[in-house]
């Protein structure tokens, strides 16, 4: 379980930011299902005070031999205690409490592996309700699964503390007006809505790793953190579909060129300027596994395809093939959901196999005149062909990008195509 | 934007490839061409291939045989496509594979939605 030794080496100064990070989204799941999904907000409150109370006494007395016990029996007893002072109070006052119950019946707080393993999964379903807003959903998953403070929220979106609580508020009220409940959907619906679990999973892992945001430990740390909730959708049998084994092999193929994509300045290297030494063999590997697992079943979902363009992309080896793979994989990916990106990089991949010019012909019907990465795939296109019509291409994109990262490379390429052509 | 029926016509093909799994062989010709059209958000559903078996019921109970009996050129599948007019699905069109097979055509259509 908990590796005592690691907690010795640790300072107390560390120690409790880390067990927030590990511990927080345990308790408070196990706590949610436990108080009903209409007082997430209590159970959020119960565990920040358990916290803040650990910091208090560990600082005076000293760390406790095993940490993550002490804050679970704290957490445990104030639970107990706001139980036991709520049925005063709905016995007296308020009978329509619902979380209240008797002293009879005392509420089993269960903090077993198994229970914070399955409290976490139901409320991974809880939260990615499809009648959330799927800014909401990501927000609250940053909360409530991956015990991500409201200002690290705030920092993935690039916005303020104000907004996240906002945002985070109406999604709480959303699930308990809705009466959500927090367990895993019957067999018969939970393809259905995995659908949409795995929907904000992707976009978890997409915002860390496209995001805007300068600071790459956070970005690292969304995608990471996506990584962990659909590893952990593979460990229960009902959730481990192919669907989310194709999901979490696309998610270790990206991941694992997180090293070679930024430079140390902090900025992004293109895929076609990466020292492919840095790329981590070991997470490519694990991506082909869970592929593999992937392939089971008769459906293919878009992540399928994702994966296997994703896949091609680790390979070094036959360039020719690789990239009629790649067109290919986008084709089908296209034919089954449309979205610019894909087009995009549908027509990157067709200028590999088939040269500019042609590319230049298909990537003009596309119809993405206010996307400054389809100006920024012209100016690519055109540097062969063109070199002024690139140029105006990406000075296009360049007031389009509202990115700073992507925004400093099309700089950068602009003044390499300007200096060509002074030449 | 109105949906357009994209019908398919050549002399009989002969034998339809299918993979192992039973899958539909497509040429990469056809590949590209039909992902250039979704790559346009244009391609409603790239529909489907028809087959070589088949029986045409006439009145009076009489049944000729195969779907090609009496004509050179047959139907050899659809697809739906998404576009402004048909003067723009004709523009899709006009590069499609279908064209370079013997007596090769491609009828576009309008589709009109049935209610119910």
């Amino acid at each position: 379980m908990y590796q005592a030794e690691a907690f010795l080496l640790m300072q107390e100064k560390e120690l409790i930011p880390y067990l927030y990070r590990t511990e927080f989204r345990k308790i408070t799941a196990v706590l949610c299902r436990s108080l009903g999904i209409e007082h997430i907000s209590v159970a959020e409150d119960l565990v920040g005070d358990t916290f803040l109370l650990a910091a208090e006494t560990w600082g005076l007395k000293g760390i406790p031999q095993n940490p993550a016990a002490w804050l679970y029996t704290v957490a445990k007893n104030k639970a107990k205690d706001l139980l036991k002072r709520n049925t005063l109070f709905s016995q007296k006052i308020s009978p329509q409490i619902q979380y209240a119950t008797d002293d009879k019946h005392e509420i089993e707080i269960d903090l077993s592996a198994q229970n914070i393993q399955d409290s976490q999964l139901q409320m991974m379903f809880a939260i990615c309700h499809p009648g959330i807003p799927s800014e909401a959903q990501i927000g609250l998953s940053l909360r409530i699964l991956c015990s991500f403070s409201i200002d690290e929220i705030a920092d993935a979106f690039l916005t303020n503390k104000e907004t996240i609580n906002k945002r985070l508020y109406r999604a709480k009220e959303k699930l308990k007006q809705d009466n959500v409940k927090i367990e895993l959907p019957p067999e018969s619906e939970i393809d259905k809505r995995i659908e949409n679990v795995l929907t904000t999973l992707y976009l978890l892992f997409n915002e860390g790793y496209y995001s805007s945001n300068n600071n790459a430990v956070l970005r690292e740390d969304l995608c990471l953190e996506a990584m962990r909730l659909t590893h952990m959708l593979t460990e229960n049998e009902n959730t481990n579909k192919p669907a989310v084994s194709a999901l979490l092999a696309l998610m270790c193929f990206h991941a694992s060129r997180f090293e070679a994509r930024v430079d140390s300045n902090g900025e992004l290297i293109l895929y076609e300027d990466q020292d492919i030494s840095l790329w981590n063999r070991e997470l490519i590997l694990q991506g082909e596994r869970y592929l593999n697992k992937a392939s089971t079943g008769n459906y293919l979902s878009k992540y399928h395809w994702e994966a296997a363009i994703a896949y091609w992309h680790t390979t070094t080896n036959n360039e020719d093939q690789k990239w009629e793979k790649i067109l290919s994989l986008y084709n089908q990916l296209l034919m089954m959901e449309y979205s610019p990106i894909a087009a995009l990089n549908r027509t990157y991949a067709l200028s590999k196999v088939y040269g500019n010019e042609e590319a230049i012909i298909e990537a003009e019907k596309l119809n993405l005149d206010n996307n400054h990465l389809y100006h920024c795939l012209l100016g690519e296109l055109y540097s062969d062909v063109n070199l002024q019509k690139a140029i105006e291409h990406l000075q296009k994109a360049l007031r389009l990008s509202r990115v700073a990262v992507d925004k400093k490379v099309i700089k950068n390429k602009i003044s390499k195509l300007g200096k060509l052509k002074n030449v | 934007m109105k949906e357009f029926a994209i019908i398919y016509r050549s002399e009989p093909m002969g034998e339809i490839k299918l993979t192992a799994e039973g899958n539909l062989v497509v040429s990469k010709e056809w590949e590209n061409w039909m992902g250039g059209v979704a790559a346009q958000n244009k391609l409603v559903s790239p529909g489907m291939r028809l087959g070589n078996e088949g029986r045409t019921v006439k009145p009076g109970n009489i049944i000729t045989n195969g779907p090609y009996a009496e004509v050179k050129e047959i139907v050899g599948g659809l697809s739906i496509f998404r576009a402004e007019s048909i003067e723009e699905a004709l523009e899709m069109a006009k590069s499609c594979p279908i064209l370079n097979v013997t007596e090769g055509s491609v009828e576009v259509r309008d589709i009109i939605q049935m209610n119910g």
